[in-house]
C-alpha cells in the first residue's frame, strides 16, 4: 500500500500529547502548520484560522522518526525493495528520515553510487542518508575513499549485514576514519562462532536441531571493537545489539568516555528465540532473537538510557526466498511499519521507556549520530512530525505494508498503538476530511 | 478391534515426536505389535491402505529406513512412488514447496519425507493438504526411528517407567538422539546422554536428561545403551582429534561392557561403523537387539500409517477387513 497524502499547509492539530526531547516538551497542547512550517505550538488559539482543523485528542505528536538502520536493497534487488517502496514503508510508520545500509549489488562504497542512490531518493517524502561500506565491495580488505565520500556527505561506514573479521582493518577504518569525524557502524559477529548458525545458540537451538549463534558471538566483537576505539579514537555505533553481555560492555565503555553509540531493533525487545518453535523464516534474522533475559536487558539498557537507538534493521526478502526450508532462507525481517507499534507494546505500555525517551531513540538520537538537522516541534521549524495513536490496537496484516516485501512476524499479531500519519512540509498522511 | 482400549488417534501428521503424548505412544506401540504378528504370517500383507497413495519424499539418502517404509506400505496394499533427489527436478533449482505441490497436485495422500533441513517437513505442513510423516528432518526428529526403538524395549522390559537408558556418541548431530530423549521421556524413562563435550548441545539439561562424558559411568548406570553413529566428516570439522582416539573412549567394547554389574541390551540405529562407535562382537553380541530394531521398523511404520489413515473417523479403518 501506497501512503495517501493530502494538503496540509494550513492545519491545525487540536488536543494533543506533544512529545519533543529537543525543546524537553511532553504536555497537552494544540500544534499549527502553516505553508510547511510550525506556526504556533502549545496554548494557541486562531479565531480567524481558515485551514483544516482536526481534533487528535488522545494522540500522541512527535518529530519524524528516522531509522538509523535499513536495506532498501537498490541497486541489485528491486524485486525486494527499492528507494521508493521502502520509503513508502517508511512514511506508514513515522519515519521521515532514513539511513540505508550498503549491503546492495553492487555494494554502496564509492562516490557514484552514492550519488546515484541520492539521486533515486530525490522528491521522495523521506530523507535518504546512505551509509557507505567501510570496505571496497564490503570485502573487509581495502578501506573505501572515505574522504572523498565524507567529502561528499556521507556520515556513517558499515559493512552491516558482515563484520570486519580483520582486528587490523577494523583498527585502520576506526583511526582512518576518525580524520573525517564519521562514524563507523559495527555489524558485531565472530564468524568463526557463528558459521553455519540460524539462531540462537541455547535449549531452544538444541531442541530444533537447528545450528546455534552464540551470543558469545556478538559479544567478543563488540569487545574487541570497543578495546580497538579505546586505543586509536574515532566514532564508532554499534548495530542491532541483542545480548545482555553486549549492553554490559557499551556501558562500560560509556562511562569511559568513548565514543560509542548503540541501536536495538524492535523484535529484539519483543520477541525471543522461543519464536523460532514455529520454524517460521520470520523469525530468523541475524543477529538471532535471544532469550528472554537478554530480551529483558535490552529493555532494561533503554530504560537507563545505555541504549541510544531503537533502529529496525529493514530487511526485505522476496516470499519466494523467505518461504523455505529456515535453515536455508535469508536472513532479515521487515520493520518499518510496525516499530512505533512494537515500541509502545513492548517498551511504552510495559513501563521500561516514556514517551520523551522514545523519541529519543526514534528520532532525536539517530539523527545526531548520522549528523543529519535536528528535527523538533519549536516554532518556526519546518512542519515534520508523526502522529500516533497509542490507544488502538489493531491486528497487523500484509495489506498495512508499504514495503514490497511481506516478511514480519508480526502478522497476525495484535499491535497496540498504531500511526496515525505524519505531516511533512505541505502534505499529511494523517486522514483528514477534505 | 485394533482400537480395544486405545485413546482415538487424532493427529492429522506425524511431525515429531514433540506432538505425541504418552497414551499416542501407547497406542502406536500397541497397533505396531498387532502388525508384528501379522508380518510372522506366511501372507504379510493387508489390504487396508487399498486405493491410498503414498509418495517417499527423500531429499536425503536412506536406505534402511526408506526400505522399511516402502515395506510398510506394501503390506498394507498402499500405491506408492518413491522420489529421490537423484534425478529430480530439485537439481534443476525447483524448490521444495514446488516439488511437493506438484507432486500433489498428482493426487495423493500421503507424504513420507525425509529432509536435512530442521522442520522441513513442518513447513510443508502449513501448505500440503497430504497427511506427512517425517523420516527424518536434519538433526532435528526421527520419530519412527525412536518409536521403533521403544517397541524394542517393550518387548524386553516390562515397564518404561525407570528404565535406564543412555544414548552414546554425538548428541549434537543426532535426530535420533532427539526423537528418543523426547519419547523415553513422555514414558517415563531415565534418560542420559553420553558423548565427546564438542558433541553435546548447549544446554541439553533442559531436556531432562543427565550427560555424562564417560562411557564407563554410563554402563555403570544403564539397562540400554543406544550408541549413535558416528559420522567421520565431524573429526574434519574438529569437534574430535581422532577416530582412534573417539573409539579408545567412546567405543563400545567388550572389555569396559563387563564392568557393568548386569548386562547391558545394546542398540545402534545404523549404519554402524564396526570398529569405530561399537565393536564388531558387541553389535553381533547376545545382548545386541540391532536386528530386532530393523524388524520392528517395518512394524511401526505400518502402525503409524494405519493409524493417520484413519484419522478422521472415530474408530479408524480395521487392520482386517
Amino acid at each position: 500500500m501506497e501512503p495517501k497524502w493530502t494538503n496540509a499547509s494550513a492545519l491545525w492539530l487540536k488536543n494533543a500529547r506533544l512529545v519533543d526531547p529537543g525543546s524537553n516538551l511532553d504536555e497537552m497542547g494544540d500544534i499549527l502548520l502553516m505553508d510547511g512550517k510550525i506556526a504556533g505550538i502549545g496554548r494557541v488559539d486562531f479565531a480567524e484560522f481558515s485551514g483544516k482543523i482536526l481534533d487528535v485528542s488522545g494522540k500522541i505528536i512527535m518529530p519524524g522518526l528516522f531509522d538509523m538502520h535499513a536495506h532498501f536493497r537498490e541497486p541489485g534487488r528491486e524485486d525486494a525493495e527499492t528507494i521508493e517502496t521502502g520509503c513508502h514503508a517508511a512514511i506508514i510508520g513515522g519515519y521521515t528520515g532514513v539511513a540505508i545500509m550498503p549491503n546492495t549489488t553492487p555494494a554502496i562504497d564509492n562516490v557514484g553510487i552514492v550519488r546515484w542512490v541520492e539521486e533515486r531518493a530525490q522528491g521522495l517524502p523521506v530523507d535518504v542518508c546512505p551509509v557507505a561500506a567501510v570496505t571496497k565491495g564490503r570485502e573487509g580488505k581495502e578501506l573505501t575513499e572515505m574522504a572523498e565520500l565524507s567529502g561528499i556527505g556521507v556520515k556513517a561506514f558499515s559493512d552491516d549485514g558482515a563484520p570486519i573479521p580483520s582486528s587490523q582493518m577494523m583498527r585502520l577504518a576506526l583511526e582512518y576514519s576518525s580524520m573525517f569525524g564519521v562514524t563507523i557502524i559495527g555489524h558485531e559477529e565472530d564468524k568463526s562462532l557463528a558459521a553455519g548458525g540460524v539462531m540462537h545458540e541455547g535449549a531452544v537451538s538444541t531442541a530444533l536441531g537447528l545450528t546455534g549463534i552464540p551470543g558469545i558471538s556478538d559479544d567478543i566483537m563488540v569487545a574487541r571493537d570497543l578495546i580497538l576505539l579505546e586505543y586509536v579514537g574515532g566514532k564508532f555505533h554499534v548495530a542491532h545489539a541483542s545480548t545482555a553481555r553486549s549492553i554490559d560492555l557499551i556501558r562500560e565503555a560509556k562511562s569511559k568516555r568513548l565514543a560509542v553509540t548503540v541501536e536495538v531493533t524492535p523484535h529484539h525487545i519483543s520477541m525471543t528465540d522461543e519464536a523460532v518453535r514455529s520454524f517460521h523464516t520470520s523469525t530468523k534474522m541475524n543477529p538471532p532473537l535471544r532469550p528472554e533475559q537478554d530480551r529483558k536487558a535490552l529493555l532494561q539498557g533503554l530504560k537507563d538510557g545505555s541504549i541510544d537507538v531503537i533502529a529496525t534493521d529493514h530487511a526485505p526478502h522476496s516470499w519466494e526466498e523467505k518461504e523455505r526450508e529456515f535453515d536455508l532462507a535469508p536472513f532479515g525481517i521487515i520493520g518499518l511499519e510496525t516499530a512505533l507499534s512494537v515500541v509502545n507494546t513492548f517498551a511504552v505500555e510495559e513501563g521500561y521507556m516514556s514517551w520523551l525517551n522514545v523519541a529519543g531513540c526514534m528520532s532525536q538520537n539517530p539523527r545526531r549520530i548520522m549528523q543529519q538537522p535536528d528535527v523538533t516541534l519549536r516554532k518556526g521549524e519546518p512542519a515534520n512530525l508523526v502522529c500516533f495513536d497509542p490507544a488502538k490496537s489493531w491486528i497487523v496484516s500484509e495489506s498495512d505494508f508499504g514495503s514490497k516485501s511481506k516478511n514480519s512476524p508480526y502478522v497476525g499479531k495484535t499491535l497496540k498503538g498504531k500511526v496515525v500519519g505524519v505531516v511533512r512540509s505541505r502534505k499529511t498522511t494523517i486522514p483528514i476530511e477534505r | 478391534m485394533a482400537n480395544e482400549g486405545r485413546t482415538v488417534w487424532s493427529h492429522r501428521h506425524l511431525l515429531g515426536i514433540e506432538q505425541l503424548s504418552a497414551s499416542d505412544i501407547e497406542n502406536i506401540l500397541g497397533t505396531a505389535s498387532t502388525f508384528k504378528e501379522i508380518l510372522g504370517r506366511p501372507i504379510r500383507k493387508v489390504p487396508t491402505l487399498r486405493g491410498m497413495t503414498v509418495v517417499n519424499l527423500f531429499f536425503e539418502s536412506s536406505t534402511r529406513t526408506r526400505i522399511s517404509f516402502e515395506l510398510a506400505e506394501k503390506r498394507l496394499s498402499a500405491d506408492m512412488v518413491n522420489f529421490s533427489v537423484s534425478g529430480s527436478s530439485v537439481s534443476k533449482g525447483e524448490t521444495l514447496l514446488d516439488t511437493a505441490r506438484n507432486i500433489e497436485a498428482m493426487k495423493i495422500d500421503m507424504v513420507v519425507m525425509r529432509h536435512s533441513s530442521p522442520g522441513a517437513p513442518h513447513f510443508l505442513s502449513r501448505y500440503l493438504s497430504s497427511q506427512i510423516i517425517n523420516a527424518g528432518d536434519g538433526a532435528h526428529e526421527h520419530p519412527t526411528q525412536a518409536l521403533l526403538d521403544l517397541m524394542t524395549l517393550r518387548e524386553r522390559y516390562p515397564s518404561f517407567k525407570d528404565l535406564r537408558v543412555t544414548l552414546v556418541g554425538d548428541i549434537m548431530h543426532s535426530r535420533v538422539a532427539m526423537s528418543n530423549i523426547l519419547a523415553l521421556k513422555k514414558m517415563g524413562a531415565r534418560v542420559a546422554v553420553c558423548g565427546p563435550s564438542t558433541m553435546i548441545p548447549r544446554d541439553v539439561q533442559t531436556l531432562g536428561v543427565d550427560v555424562t562424558h564417560s562411557v564407563e559411568e554410563a554402563i555403570q548406570h544403564s539397562d540400554v545403551l543406544n550408541v549413535l553413529r558416528i559420522q567421520l566428516e565431524r573429526q574434519q570439522a574438529g569437534l574430535f582429534p581422532s577416530v582412534r582416539e573417539y573409539h579408545n573412549v567412546f567405543g563400545i567394547t567388550r572389555d569396559k561392557l563387563s564392568k557393568a554389574p548386569k548386562p547391558l541390551t545394546i542398540m545402534h540405529p545404523g549404519p554402524m561403523n564396526r570398529g569405530v562407535e561399537i565393536d564388531s562382537d558387541v553389535a553381533d553380541g547376545e545382548h545386541s537387539v540391532i536386528l530386532e530394531q530393523v524388524t520392528n521398523g517395518v512394524a511401526v511404520r505400518m502402525a503409524v500409517l494405519y493409524l493417520l489413515a484413519g484419522e478422521g473417523s472415530e474408530l479408524g479403518k480395521p487392520i482386517v477387513t
